[in-house]
């Protein structure tokens, strides 16, 4: 025989659904709540590669193996990160399982009527009695009819119930929830977000290609993107003459559709974008893109045209790199472009306004091997002078040429460049739904009572109350109902 | 013009915080003599005559600092021809209206004068904070603020903050008043203050109240946040903790309703909540990064 404890056997479904009960437990889905609040506290604190990768690169620069056990810990990735998932999934089956049944229950109990009067109303709160005049029955029945309660009535009694509205409003929130997670689902799996930097004049047709970065969802057709066309007509920053902060950004384009044959003329400011459908489009940064004119030795032109610079303060002194690759040796210039020039000790040339009133280019030149060949991808604002030797530094107004031994450079004037973000979001409007919906349910399950009331009338009227959850307010109620009943007032 | 407003705004906020001071001292005295009449008289037990009038002055004294500093908010207002909520003063000095604001009309309803001690001490630190160390000569808004959202946003976000605190300040006086009565029962100034139930029905009443409102305030950001920056959500460290606040509050209130929660667990529980709200403004307005900067400091 054998001497085991006799365990009683869940067996595996038995398992299941024991699993699935503590899952939709009110008490879980609590902790899961709590823990989604704890575990979005770390990407608020660590720089995350979404928003800042700058910082991210700097954690791996400053301390590689920290960063790197970080790494593994999706610590700079959390809000993608399989941990965090896990815990909104958990969450939302958990509010499945517990919304869904309900759902179906309260579905059956508004449609049924409140349970007959109980026996001893005297037993119950809010009770009174006093001898009947005869018309109570009838007073109470206009009352709860006004009163839009749902009543039953039977052998000379009143069961009246009010307030469904408190778990109908529940319901909604939480199913709303669910609405705006479907949302955000949707957009993260079909929509995409691109953006472009172009100068002004400068022409963009909505295709791949034209982006300088996108990203799209693993289910977004790169057919779905609407046709259309831009071309940059005007920008113009407004600064405040103190301060320097910026007051208004005001871009024009033309805009055409389809086939874009019919242009039209559209506005894009910071906090109204063109908007097409769910496809909107974004005015995000500006800047300046100098315009230079590179020559070799023997007077030809070997490169022409703006280049764009990345601002690095608020009065938009911005740096970028010029590259002649085509030149024989190659040529390129690290470069500084100030809108108003001013010279600071400390700094070197500084610009004190982000308006161009007094602007300036200020080169390094440099001759050697640009490093492009190597098939390693390079920043456009930066150049890889390791290879390189430097012939020479000059500052340079509009119209100015710096000529050195292997040719010369004009610089000719600049651009203003605006970056675009072009963003199709197909699932924002469940979001938005969801959001309002889940307001809507919020306030109509917070301030709704669920209540009862009973009366009987025989010798003597009997009334009384019951309210759900302990809500305040039906002793008032009640003397309200007993005075209509008594004929006072 | 503008300059007229902004200074004139200065005196107004200048001469609330006087009236803050005196409402404060008035309470101060009042809690002093009640505390005398208390332990004195023990046998008379709760005879408030001498300090009842010397409360009425310290809510006088408030309301009065209120309006001047709702005044002082609207020309700060009109000195740039915006609403007041484009940098950390402006969004300090109307916290305190706000606060003080939903302490006065909670006033209304409730018995809460004890707490005045407690509010106008902390509006009076909070304004201090915001002259001596926040301000920012008045200037017009930088391009992504420009929308009607900053006033639906902020405003209803501001509200939110000044009730969330509240429903704080008096969990937190329940949890004082529970652990006294636990170490023998309440001294004798402490015997006026409202009941433990009480306290518990009333920090969930706010709570109550105002959770729809800042979940409104929420989406209005996110709404906002759609065409100002391209997307209604990006875990921005401000939306991270908005975020937080609204989860701990949503646990708060299933506490509560579902699971039955009542006194010292609610109590800390809302002050979690409340602290995760105060840590978003201090924290992420002042050292945070993303996209929220709008401090000036």
């Amino acid at each position: 025989m054998s001497q085991e404890l006799e365990v009683p056997e869940l067996g595996s479904v038995g398992l299941l659904r024991y699993g699935w009960r503590q899952l939709t437990s009110m008490r879980t889905a609590l902790i899961l709540l709590l823990l989604l609040g704890i575990a979005s506290i770390p990407g608020s604190l660590i720089p995350q590669r979404t928003q800042n990768p700058i910082s991210v690169g700097e954690y791996f620069k400053n301390s590689p193996e920290l960063a790197k056990w970080m790494d593994q810990l999706f610590l700079f990735d959390v809000y993608g990160s399989p941990w965090f998932s896990a815990i909104y999934i958990l969450l939302f089956i958990s509010l499945i399982g517990c919304v869904l049944p309900r759902t179906i229950e309260h579905f059956h109990s508004a449609r049924a009527l409140p349970p007959a009067t109980p026996k001893n109303l005297d037993r119950m709160e809010h009770h009174t009695s006093w001898p009947a005049q005869g018309d109570e029955l009838e007073k109470a029945r206009d009352w709860f009819k006004s009163k839009r309660f749902r009543v039953l009535e039977k052998d000379g009694s009143i069961s009246a119930e009010k307030g469904f509205a408190r778990e109908t409003g529940n319901l909604f929130f939480h199913l709303a929830l669910i609405l705006v997670l479907l949302g955000i689902s949707f957009s993260s799996l079909f929509g995409m977000r691109g953006m472009a930097i172009l100068n002004v004049g400068e022409r963009f047709i909505n295709t791949t290609t034209s982006y300088d970065s996108l990203n799209y969802g693993k289910l977004f057709n790169e057919k779905n993107l609407p046709d259309f066309a831009l071309t940059v007509d005007k920008f113009v920053a407004k600064y405040n003459l103190v301060t320097s902060s910026p007051e208004d950004y005001t871009l024009d384009v033309k805009f055409a559709k389809g086939d874009l044959t019919q242009s039209e003329l559209r506005t894009i400011k910071v906090n109204s974008p063109l908007k097409m459908g769910n496809t909107s489009i974004y005015l995000q940064a500006n800047g300046y893109s100098p315009v230079v004119t590179v020559r070799d030795s023997k007077g030809n032109v070997a490169m022409q045209g703006p280049v764009p610079f990345l601002p690095q303060d608020s009065n938009l002194r911005s740096i970028g790199a010029i590259k002649v690759p085509d030149a024989d040796p190659q040529i390129g210039f690290v470069g500084s472009f100030v809108p108003t020039y001013a010279r600071s000790g400390a700094e070197g040339a500084v610009s004190v306004f982000p308006e161009a009133l007094d602007p300036r280019l200020l080169l390094a030149a440099w001759i050697g091997d640009l490093g492009l060949d190597g098939g390693v991808p390079q920043s456009v604002y930066r150049m890889d002078t390791s290879k390189m030797t430097q012939v020479g530094l000059k500052s340079l107004k509009p119209g100015e040429t710096f000529t050195y031994p292997q040719g010369s450079i004009t610089f000719e004037g600049y651009f203003q460049w605006v970056n675009l973000e072009i963003v199709h979001d197909p699932g924002k409007n469940f979001a938005l739904l969801g959001g309002i919906v889940a307001i809507l349910g919020l306030l109509a399950s917070l301030f709704t009572r669920r209540r009862r009331i009973w009366i009987r009338v025989g010798k003597t009227v009997e009334v009384a109350g019951l309210a759900k959850n302990a809500a305040p307010g039906l002793d008032v109620e009640m003397a309200e109902f007993v005075a209509k009943l008594k004929g006072e007032k | 013009m503008s300059r007229t407003w902004a200074y004139l705004s200065n005196y107004l906020v200048y001469s609330s915080m006087a009236l803050y001071a005196l409402s404060f001292i008035a309470h101060a005295i009042e809690t002093a003599w009640a505390v005398r009449v208390t332990t004195e008289d023990s046998k008379k037990n709760m005879d408030y005559k001498h300090t009842e009038k010397v409360a009425r002055i310290a809510t006088a004294m408030m309301i009065l600092g209120f309006v001047l500093l709702f005044a002082g908010v609207v020309a700060r207002g009109l000195s740039a021809s915006r609403v007041p909520w484009g940098n950390m003063y402006e969004f300090s000095i109307t916290g305190a209206l706000a606060f003080s604001g939903a302490y006065l009309a909670a006033l209304r309803k409730h018995d809460l004068r004890w707490l005045g001690l407690l509010v106008s001490i902390a509006v009076l630190l909070t304004l201090g904070t915001a002259v001596a160390v926040l301000y920012r000569p008045s200037a017009p808004l930088v391009p992504a603020l420009k929308s009607t959202w900053l006033v639906v946003h902020v405003s209803t976000a501001i509200i939110s903050g000044g009730v969330f605190l509240l429903a704080n300040a008096i969990a937190a006086a329940y949890l004082y008043l529970d652990r006294m009565e636990t170490r023998g029962g309440r001294t004798a100034w402490a015997k006026r203050l409202p009941s433990l139930e009480n306290l518990d029905q009333l920090s969930y009443r706010l709570v109550a109240f105002v959770f729809p409102l800042w979940t409104f305030s929420v989406i209005a950001g996110a709404i906002w946040a759609e065409s100002a920056w391209g997307r209604y959500w990006g875990w921005d460290p401000k939306e991270t903790w908005a975020f937080i606040t609204w989860v701990a509050y949503a646990a708060y209130l299933h506490a509560r309703v579902t699971v039955g929660w009542r006194g010292r667990k609610a109590a800390w529980l809302c002050l979690f909540a409340g602290s995760t709200f105060l840590f978003n403004y201090v924290y992420v307005n002042i050292w945070g990064t993303g996209k929220h900067t709008y401090s000036g400091l």
